[in-house]
């Protein structure tokens, strides 16, 4: 992941679970997940819906509320501190500070009966000691900055009078405000029509290098991931079931479950001559999650051991794979379409 | 773009281009746009804007574009579940336009619209059987013959005989969409409207449902117009593709053509633009500039021509048509075929 070896670590997640306490009993939705960030970097988290991603990105932010809980012996290293043991005022100065968080709807997050630059300006001042004037006028420097066009005009406008491309770059102009380390992106493009998201990829990658802040993503896109990213977590079912590089993970996946998820997706030029893959069942109840490994039952491949145990992240140079197939190393590389 | 033409060139296609089933000239459908207590109309959105179109019988019609662009609205005037505003429909040879409550009644029954979540808006007390049946009743098959088209239409799009007895809401996505399918499948139609019948599902659930998609063309010598903002997607399933903008085609091709030589700017952008899951595709791309101006006030003459990276003068003032390129490719751009250079910068 880093370059630099282990110094340059920003955000390092350990054992991370998250569930919530319901009348049906406990939903595990997040269930042990490890991963890092070194500063400057990009991971993404990819999964189906119930997999667990957002929670994650929440539980990063201690954004969770009841009756969701992280379990305590959860860890969040974020710059030697860990979050997860940070009271609610510390924290605050940690939020929106060094780290901020963008949604897919940023309408959700702009107040309705406030301008743009107002709220942008006030994001300004939380972390700089500037007048409201001068406030205002960083506010229209950031909307130039995120590409936004007549920022001198747009600055006044409420969030109705945008539209969906332009509100997600006033609210990325109001993350960016305080110049955080990292840049945690929910979905960020999932609203948008393909050339908006276009646009707001491009921005969020030339702002990226030109600002050296690490992302992390958190999307079902897999093609977002490959466009956006250097790593990919894959999540299943409230667990981390392959990491690692993306043109490895992507070209010869090692969990079967990410050889299924690639071979699902229709590329461009691919025709329905030839049928798709289908993940045969659907996702399990997390309430009550199957034994052993988790994907068993929709696995083409399981064997009695992956009912009996579960596989935890084996290394399988330079991904880690949590699945028993792995146990004697790389499986065989995948012959079909991705590889084209 | 990776191209697979060793797949791209083997679709097996039935449609022959002489035998149409739908055709569509000169359709418009706008709506008032209304203001004020006493809801006097202060506009016009001209959601589709004057489209021929003729969907071949036995093939699968792609209809592509973004939100706001008409193929939704296209999707449902060509069934006439919306009136046309003005322009001809014709159905297996009869004039559907034409036609009162009664003549369209029968009709219906060999022209179906699938929803992205069609049972979701249907009413949840009713069982999945009655669901899938309700339209045998409304053309009066009695219960008995009912009951059986109804299992055996389940049974054939992968729904057990129980769920038969259950409500919609104890169903997946992708099991909802497969009662959708059953819904209107169950009348044995010639033509299906699927309008984006994927695009809520996660993709392990979405390529199950796009493999049945093409098996019951198969089985039931279906025709479909496929509506869906994915072009990867519309690609995968179609035999030809139409690419809408603004409430008008911009470009119709077969898909192996359309990507192999896209000749309209937009549709060069769309397929740009479509993120695909292959390592090292990081690189710079075709970057529109601007959103989608609104349907109420379209740009003069090119609708394209406020984001076109290559538009002219002449864009401004003189619509450009829908012209065959060769191959019955169709491209409505003074300058189609011209290739747009990638964006180098997405910062001012």
């Amino acid at each position: 992941m880093s370059e630099n070896g282990s110094s340059s670590e920003l955000l390092r997640v350990e054992s991370l679970s998250t569930w919530f306490d319901t009348q049906k009993g406990v939903l595990r939705a997040v269930d042990g997940v490890d991963f890092e960030i070194a500063q400057g970097g990009t991971l993404a988290v990819v999964g189906e819906s119930g997999s667990g991603k957002s929670v994650t990105a929440l539980s990063v932010m201690r954004l969770v509320e009841r009756p969701g809980r992280i379990h305590p012996a959860s860890h969040i290293w974020f710059e030697g501190r860990d979050l997860a043991r940070l009271g609610e005022r510390e924290l605050g100065k940690v939020r929106g500070n060094d780290i901020a968080m963008i949604f897919q709807e940023p309408m959700t997050s702009l107040n309705p009966v406030f301008t743009v630059g107002e709220q942008i300006a006030e994001a300004v001042r939380l972390h700089q000691r500037l007048g409201r004037k001068d406030a205002l006028g960083r506010a229209v420097e950031m909307m130039r900055l995120v590409g936004i066009p007549s920022a001198e005009r747009r600055v006044k406008d409420y969030p109705h009078q945008l539209s969906g491309g332009m509100r997600q770059r006033a609210m990325i102009a109001m993350a960016l405000s305080s110049d955080p380390k990292l840049l945690i992106a929910d979905e960020p493009t999932t609203a948008l029509d393909v050339t908006v998201q276009a646009q707001i990829l491009e921005l969020m990658k030339e702002l990226r290098e030109r600002l050296g802040m690490a992302i992390l993503l958190i999307t079902h896109d897999l093609g977002v991931v490959a466009e956006m990213v250097d790593e990919v977590a894959v999540m299943y079912a409230g667990r981390i079931v392959e990491r690692g590089p993306v043109s490895e993970i992507f070209s010869s996946p090692q969990h079967p479950y990410t050889e299924a998820l690639l071979d699902s997706i229709p590329l461009l030029g691919m025709r329905y001559s030839k049928p798709l893959k289908a993940i045969r069942g659907v996702v399990p109840n997390p309430l009550d999650w199957p034994p052993g490994c988790r994907f068993a039952p929709r696995c083409d491949y399981f064997f009695d051991k992956c009912v009996a145990y579960d596989p935890p992240l084996l290394s399988v140079p330079p991904q880690e794979s949590a699945c028993w197939l792995c146990e004697d190393g790389r499986r065989i590389p995948r012959t079909d379409q991705v590889l084209a | 773009m990776t191209l697979d033409l060793s797949t791209a060139s083997a679709p097996d296609s039935r449609a022959d281009p002489a035998d149409v089933l739908v055709k569509a000239r000169g359709l418009k459908k706008h709506f008032p746009v209304r203001k004020g207590i006493f809801k006097r109309q202060v506009a016009t959105l001209q959601a589709v804007d004057g489209v021929d179109l003729d969907i071949f019988r036995g093939e699968t019609l792609g209809l592509v574009g973004e939100s706001g662009c008409g193929k939704s609205t296209l999707g449902r005037t060509l069934l006439r579940i919306l009136e046309p505003t003005e322009g001809e429909i014709e159905f297996d040879g009869i004039d559907v336009n034409r036609l009162g409550a009664r003549g369209l009644k029968a009709q219906r029954k060999h022209m179906q619209i699938v929803f992205q979540d069609s049972v979701g808006s249907l009413d949840p007390r009713m069982k999945v059987k009655d669901l899938v049946g309700e339209g045998l009743a409304i053309h009066g098959i009695e219960r008995k013959r009912r009951n059986h088209l109804v299992l055996e239409t389940l049974e054939r799009v992968g729904l057990s005989a129980e769920s038969a007895e259950r409500y919609p809401h104890m169903f997946s996505g992708g099991q909802r969409q497969r009662i959708g399918l059953a819904r209107a499948l169950v009348l044995r139609p010639k033509f299906i409207v699927a309008d984006e019948p994927v695009s809520a599902l996660d993709v392990s659930i979405q390529s199950q449902v796009l493999n049945l998609l093409v098996e019951l063309k198969r089985e039931f010598n279906l025709t479909y117009l496929f509506v869906a903002h994915d072009l990867a997607v519309v690609g995968y399933i179609s035999d030809r593709i139409a690419v809408m903008y603004l409430g008008k085609i911009v470009e119709l091709a077969t898909s192996d053509d359309l990507f192999a030589r896209p000749l309209h700017p937009y549709t060069q952008a769309l397929l740009s633009a479509n993120p695909e899951p292959i390592p090292g595709r990081k690189h710079q791309r075709i970057v529109l500039r601007g959103d989608v101006p609104s349907p109420i006030d379209p740009p003069s003459g090119c609708r394209f021509r406020t984001r076109c990276p290559i538009a002219q003068p002449i864009c401004a003032e003189v619509e450009p048509l829908l012209e065959d390129h060769g191959r019955s490719h169709g491209a409505a751009c003074h300058f189609a075929g011209t290739k747009i250079p990638e964006t180098p910068s997405v910062l001012a």
